[in-house]
């Protein structure tokens, strides 16, 4: 899942993770960068780097890019005293942030890990469907580049095959999809048809699906409105203050549905809308109603 | 609650910080409009690599020298330009080649630089030379002193930490002392730290491959006589930014998240002594007048007005989901000013138009450079605007 900053993407995230644990499937939701974006919608404590299950077949974690590198070095080194050697040495941490887009790299690595059937990781769960609450716009292009920047770079050793497995995996159509996640407003039309343009083009990945979130619902007619507009110069506090909500409300929903009809203009995957949830804090509960809505 | 021109008085530089998708790149362009319409040339620069800034400045693209705003085009929309507007946008990898022709001895320690590979890394992606070379370009333009007052669009950093922390982890990395002494093979170091340096040299190889480890030595030779310029420069950028004509604005919207995050960043802004201007919160949903009562007579009152009872019920209930966001934004923005310990809080209704363009801004400044009160009674609908400017 990605998309530009603030579209709600954790929350469609965790609503698309709820959808497939319905359906049976063992599902975790990874937030990449230390992030605990997940855990805190169902009021969780931080999960940390650790499998953590949150409902019902639905599992979350949150990627720290050291504690990967770490578990990636593990599974390298067989030997115990060359691994102690090189955790004990400060060099190494110095190397290991010195060398550019290794932390992206080993994030996507444990990505990688968590997808297969055949888990690394000692004890590692099998999961049907693994959804990364990838970074936003601009960052996730660069993010999802990684293992073939990587590859270039480093010419030989097991980094780089190891980067040519995950580039493969990336833009393998039938392992991984990208879902975007919209906002019926301009700008986040402008960047989502632009970004499924980079993604498609730049990364090769699959764009599967557009999300365009928080949608108005459509309360009042063209006539209704009309009608209103007379009680929002009025007299009466309430009635006046309940017509200027409605008005605005209702030139919201329309101009929400230009940029609907826009952003399906401009893309090629199929656009599934999301309604706006009124509600004061999204937890769970709300998550789920969206995941209903997701088909 | 001051409003934007008062908090921004005698100041030369303005940075909105905070986090993704809050509005910061919408909320900079229109306080260097609002100011520049006000008489001060002004210059707002961005990073951000989706071009928004662009679009709603009505450039068909910014780059790295700073363009003026056509005049016209605020005309157009019956707007008063007393200065002048400029914008650019930022090009972190061309910033820092500029940075190393600059602080390099030679032209062949120049090009040894620019040709390296990992030098051609960091400088495109490296996590924090974006914003560190934000920072360089606002240190010059300042130095170059051709603008009243620039106004800095930070990028949407997820975490905000890393945006002040960038100048600081960038020049460690690239000073690096730690690193080159073991990168030598030869060194006097190297033979001091002994054969478990070497061993660990070797099993990082084994993971990462020759060639990073060989380009990675070489990026620290060809940087080694550009080191002490590089601290000097950091150190009066710091400077810089400390200064008392300097003015951090955090930018938010009223969600609890984004909050919990203006109340950190703003932490961090006392904690590294770098002076804190106000907090602006975004798509704020004001809360309607004072309503008599519960308001449970509401929709027999519409009822009665409208003659149809579905529609009154139906106005009724967009009504009541409507206050129910507006309570929320209220309650988040009092914990909010109760923890930053300021009245300084400016807050920007969540418009029925979302704002892309010159006249977007402009809606948007009536309430950024308003009183507090006067902000309360644009939102409300009880009064007109005053003469539009940007």
């Amino acid at each position: 899942m990605t998309g530009k900053g603030g579209v709600g993407k954790t929350t469609v995230a965790v609503a698309l993770g709820q959808r497939a644990a319905a359906e049976g499937k063992r599902t975790i939701v990874c937030e990449v960068a230390s992030q605990e974006n997940a855990s805190r919608i169902f009021d969780h404590a931080e999960v940390g780097f650790h499998e953590v299950e949150m409902e019902e077949n639905l599992w979350s974690i949150s990627i720290d890019p050291d504690e990967s590198m770490r578990e990636y070095v593990l599974l390298q080194l067989k030997v115990r005293a060359m691994r102690d050697l090189l955790f004990r040495s400060r060099i190494f941490g110095y190397l290991a942030a010195a060398t550019p887009g290794l932390k992206e790299l080993v994030t996507i690595g444990k990505i990688w890990e968590l997808a297969q059937l055949d888990r690394k990781v000692k004890s590692g769960r099998k999961y049907d469907l693994v959804i990364v609450d990838a970074p936003a716009t601009g960052h996730g292009i660069g993010f999802l580049q990684t293992p073939r920047t990587f590859a270039a770079i480093a010419r030989v050793g097991p980094i780089h095959s190891q980067a040519q497995r995950l580039d493969s995996f990336i833009t393998d159509r039938e392992q991984t999809g990208v879902a975007i996640v919209a906002l019926p407003e301009e700008m986040p039309v402008n960047e989502s048809a632009a970004l499924e343009h980079d993604l498609r083009e730049e990364v090769g990945v699959a764009v599967d699906r557009i999300y365009m979130n928080g949608l108005y619902p459509e309360r009042f007619s063209k006539a209704e409105a009309e009608s209103l507009s007379g009680l929002a110069g009025g007299e009466d506090g309430a009635v006046r203050a309940a017509a200027r909500a409605a008005l605005s409300e209702h030139g919201r929903a329309r101009s929400q549905r230009a940029q609907l009809a826009r952003l399906r203009r401009r893309v090629e995957a199929p656009v599934k809308t999301l309604p706006f949830l009124f509600e004061p804090e999204l937890g769970p509960e709300a998550a789920r109603r969206l995941s209903r809505r997701l088909g | 609650m001051p409003s934007i021109g008062e908090i921004l008085d005698g100041k030369g530089i303005c940075i909105c910080a905070g986090s993704g998708g809050v509005g910061k790149t919408t909320t900079s362009a229109a306080i260097a409009s609002g100011m520049a319409a006000r008489g001060l040339k002004v210059c707002v620069l961005t990073i951000d690599p989706a071009k928004r800034l662009a679009d709603s400045l009505g450039l068909k693209e910014l780059g790295n020298e700073a363009k003026r705003v056509d005049r016209k085009l605020f005309e157009a929309q019956g707007v008063e330009m007393e200065g002048e507007l400029w914008a650019m946008m930022l090009d972190a990898k061309a910033t820092f080649d500029e940075l190393v022709a600059r602080q390099a001895p030679d032209e062949e320690s120049r090009d040894r630089v620019l040709n390296n590979r990992i030098y051609q890394q960091i400088s495109n992606a490296l996590a924090g030379s974006q914003e560190y070379m934000a920072m360089e370009k606002l240190f010059e333009l300042h130095t170059e002193g051709r603008f009243d007052l620039l106004v800095l669009d930070t990028p949407p950093t997820r975490n905000a930490l890393d945006f002040l922390d960038a100048p600081r982890r960038l020049t460690q990395f690239i000073e690096g002392r730690s690193l080159r002494v073991f990168m030598r093979p030869t060194g006097l170091a190297a033979r001091v730290a002994g054969r478990s340096a070497s061993v660990m040299l070797s099993v990082f190889k084994r993971i990462v491959g020759f060639d990073l480890i060989a380009d990675l030595a070489e990026f620290f030779n060809a940087f080694s006589g550009m080191v002490d310029g590089f601290q000097a420069r950091a150190k009066r950028v710091n400077s810089l930014l400390a200064d008392r004509r300097t003015c951090f604005l955090v930018v938010c919207g009223p969600q609890g998240e984004p909050i919990d995050e203006a109340v950190y960043f703003h932490r961090k802004l006392v904690e590294a002594k770098l002076p804190f201007g106000g907090v602006i919160v975004n798509k704020v949903h004001y809360p309607a007048e004072r309503l008599r009562g519960d308001g449970a007579d509401l929709p027999a009152a519409l009822a009665e007005k409208l003659g149809d009872e579905d529609l009154a019920g139906r106005v009724a209930e967009n009504f009541a989901d409507y206050q129910a966001l507006a309570e929320r934004d209220a309650r988040n923005i009092e914990r909010l000013a109760a923890e930053l310990r300021t009245k300084g809080v400016i807050r920007i209704p969540h418009l029925d138009e979302d704002v892309h363009d010159l006249g977007g801004l402009a809606e948007i400044n009536r309430y950024l450079f308003a009183t507090g009160e006067e902000r309360m009674a644009l939102a409300a609908g009880r009064t007109q605007p005053p003469r539009r400017r940007a």
